[in-house]
């Protein structure tokens, strides 16, 4: 019995993660109807630069993501502007090849710089450290933090997106493109801005994956995946159906490896085509299509 | 106008498709075909062992632009017929002791079979999300066989020689061209080769210039006007699908007899069965048939030439396909073509006009 009790708080942890994976996605996909398929190889280019940060500056992790997030956020902004806004438009075909393209350029220019080795952000005590819940179960205070930030990333997000003049151009956009443009809203600006704090959402993701486990250049699209995952099951265009879609999956992936450890990920995808047969616009749907 | 009281020449149109080049490029494909499947009596090994390869990237491209291309189904995940297929033929052969020759075509109606219920769950996403829910299936083929213990579980398992040499006409080969047993395997691969790759773009080519052909051109021209025109979009891209998937894992189990080798990350690698794919696709020109043999071979000779650099040869690779995609959205063919108006495959209806000016 506590076996299964223990593995579903550690799936409703795994979550946060996988939330966190989600939300720039999610948010990308709201304003602009993207769907990047470099998203997970942004995260695990954010978890070296993350790394390259903390070795040569000798900081902490934490310290290094807060050091990484301006430089990521003008790297997101640069991206979509000169490259991502050129490819949107009735046509799917272009947003998707040009980010598949990009997916392996980021994947194998990783691979030349840090080889395939397996890395790891190394932050001290706090790694291994847990708190006893009593029964025998014990979480870590690195998953606890996980899902904690994946909450606060959430509400901001949610804030932003619902309460400032910011948030308004976001929408507008999503809404009527080009109504939005004859308010005068520089769509090429808006996009870039909302990318920009895509790669914000990102970077703090890639933070918990290296402190969480090894990572390595090829990772990145099995977390693309995850983070697709948790947004359909979660439903389109809602943030907090992306938390609870996060948290779907993880509960989905560590029940399937309390059964047997092989299952983790297959039962993840599982859960997923089931929710995508039942339910195809997801668990909490807010935009059409 | 005819205002002056003489009655107007009698017209008659016809609807035709070919022109001039297109015919003079059938004789020439069917030389070409001759010409192939004569090889094996001079070519040296390595020769046939890259043209194997060449034919099987150039079918695997063919049904990715018949999905991408026309019926406008983005797939990212057509690695799951082809590690399908190459695991249905070991299947076959190891366990049920078939002949690899006829494990080919069992491999392409089971792959069809399971594209039914996999269309089922990946055609209510739409668009973009599509292209990532078909990547989520091929990775759930690809953990499932992971699992089969006795295929090897996850590192994968070997045909032996025994079962590879056993294929029918193996033998005769070796007499009739005097050749040794791997030399034989390769040709009666290359057969194999040749006649699914051929086979391949003779089936494309027949339903493009079918009835569900111009319906499939008008979705991808614009889906909306032709589901207003009566055309059963649902259909016709299930139908799509399930073909291409039908074709794909012919060509997987070709694929696997001929590396003789299977593991799950290899048979069902979204680099080596979908990216290399949709880059062969995009370089020569996505939505006509001549696209894909362009671009596949250009890929061979980069392949040939560059794969050594590695991780710089991938990243040239997508660089290559980003530009083309920005400033040559219709690839090399389309580039071509729309200079020279040369069409070697047509599909496209003209009106002509007999006893008239000529075409309209």
């Amino acid at each position: 019995m506590t076996g299964w009790l223990d593995a579903l708080i550690q799936g409703i942890l795994l979550g946060g993660l996988y939330a966190l994976f989600a939300a720039g996605l999610s948010l990308i996909f709201g304003v602009m109807r993207l769907v990047n398929l470099a998203h997970g190889d942004l995260i695990v280019l954010a978890a070296f630069a993350i790394l390259v940060l903390a070795e040569r500056l000798g900081l902490d992790p934490f310290a290094a993501t807060l050091a990484a997030l301006p430089v990521m956020f003008v790297a997101g902004f640069a991206l979509q502007y000169v490259l991502l806004n050129r490819t949107l438009g009735r046509d799917l075909l272009p947003p998707l090849l040009v980010t598949f393209g990009l997916s392996i350029i980021i994947q194998n220019g990783l691979l030349q710089f840090f080889s395939a080795d397996s890395q790891r952000l190394r932050s001290g005590a706090i790694e291994t450290a847990s708190i006893a819940l009593g029964g025998g179960i014990a979480v870590g205070v690195v998953p606890l933090l996980t899902l904690l930030s994946a909450i606060s990333v959430i509400v901001i997000l949610n804030l932003v997106f619902y309460r400032t003049p910011l948030g308004r151009a976001f929408r507008a956009t999503s809404d009527d493109l080009e109504v939005a443009q004859l308010m005068g809203i520089d769509h090429s600006r808006i996009f870039a801005i909302a990318m920009g704090l895509a790669c914000i959402m990102v970077t703090v993701a890639a933070l918990y994956l290296g402190l969480r486990a090894n990572f390595d250049p090829t990772i990145g699209p099995a977390r693309l995946l995850y983070a697709f995952e948790a947004v359909i099951i979660g439903g389109l265009g809602s943030f907090w159906g992306t938390l609870a879609g996060g948290i779907v999956l993880g509960l989905a992936q560590s029940i399937g490896a309390r059964i047997d450890p092989e299952w983790q990920i297959l039962s993840g995808h599982l859960a997923f085509l089931v929710v995508l047969a039942l339910r195809p616009r997801g668990l909490f749907p807010r935009a059409l299509d | 106008m005819t205002g002056d009281g003489a009655p107007p020449t009698p017209q008659t149109f016809r609807i035709e498709t070919a022109g001039g080049a297109a015919r003079a490029a059938a004789a020439g494909a069917c030389v070409i075909l001759l010409l192939l499947a004569a090889l094996p009596a001079f070519a040296g090994r390595d020769l046939i062992e890259d043209l194997i390869f060449l034919f099987y990237m150039l079918a695997l491209a063919q049904c990715w632009n018949l999905l991408a291309g026309y019926a406008g189904l983005i797939s990212v995940g057509q690695q799951a017929f082809v590690g399908l297929g190459g695991y249905l033929l070991f299947a076959l052969t190891l366990w049920g002791g078939l002949d690899p020759l006829f494990a080919i075509p069992i491999a392409g109606a089971v792959s069809a079979l399971l594209a039914l219920p996999t269309a089922l769950v990946v055609f209510r996403l739409r668009g973009a999300y599509f292209a990532i829910g078909t990547w989520v299936v091929a990775e759930v083929y690809r953990l499932a066989f992971a699992q089969i213990k006795d295929l090897g579980g996850g590192t994968g398992t070997a045909l032996a020689p025994s079962v590879t040499s056993a294929a029918l006409g193996i033998d005769r080969v070796k007499s009739l061209l005097d050749v040794r047993t791997p030399a034989a395997r390769d040709i009666v691969s290359y057969w194999i080769a040749l006649a699914l790759m051929a086979g391949t773009l003779a089936v494309i080519y027949a339903i493009l210039r079918s009835r569900r052909g111009l319906a499939l051109g008008a979705i991808r021209d614009q889906e909306a006007a032709a589901a207003g025109l009566g055309v059963d979009i649902y259909r016709i891209k299930l139908a799509v699908y399930v073909a291409s998937a039908a074709m794909t894992g012919m060509v997987g189990a070709l694929i696997y007899l001929q590396k003789a080798r299977i593991s799950p990350d290899a048979a069902f690698s979204v680099l080596d069965w979908t990216a290399y794919v949709i880059f062969i696709v995009v370089i020569g020109g996505i939505g006509t048939m001549e696209g894909p043999v362009v671009g596949t071979i250009i890929f061979y000779l980069m392949q040939h030439y560059l794969a050594d650099f590695g991780a710089s040869y991938l990243i040239l690779l997508g660089t290559l396909g980003i530009i083309v995609m920005l400033f040559a959205p219709r690839g090399i063919w389309g580039f071509v073509s729309e200079r020279t108006n040369l069409t070697l495959f047509p599909t496209r209806r003209r009106l002509v006009v007999d006893g008239g000016d000529g075409e309209a």
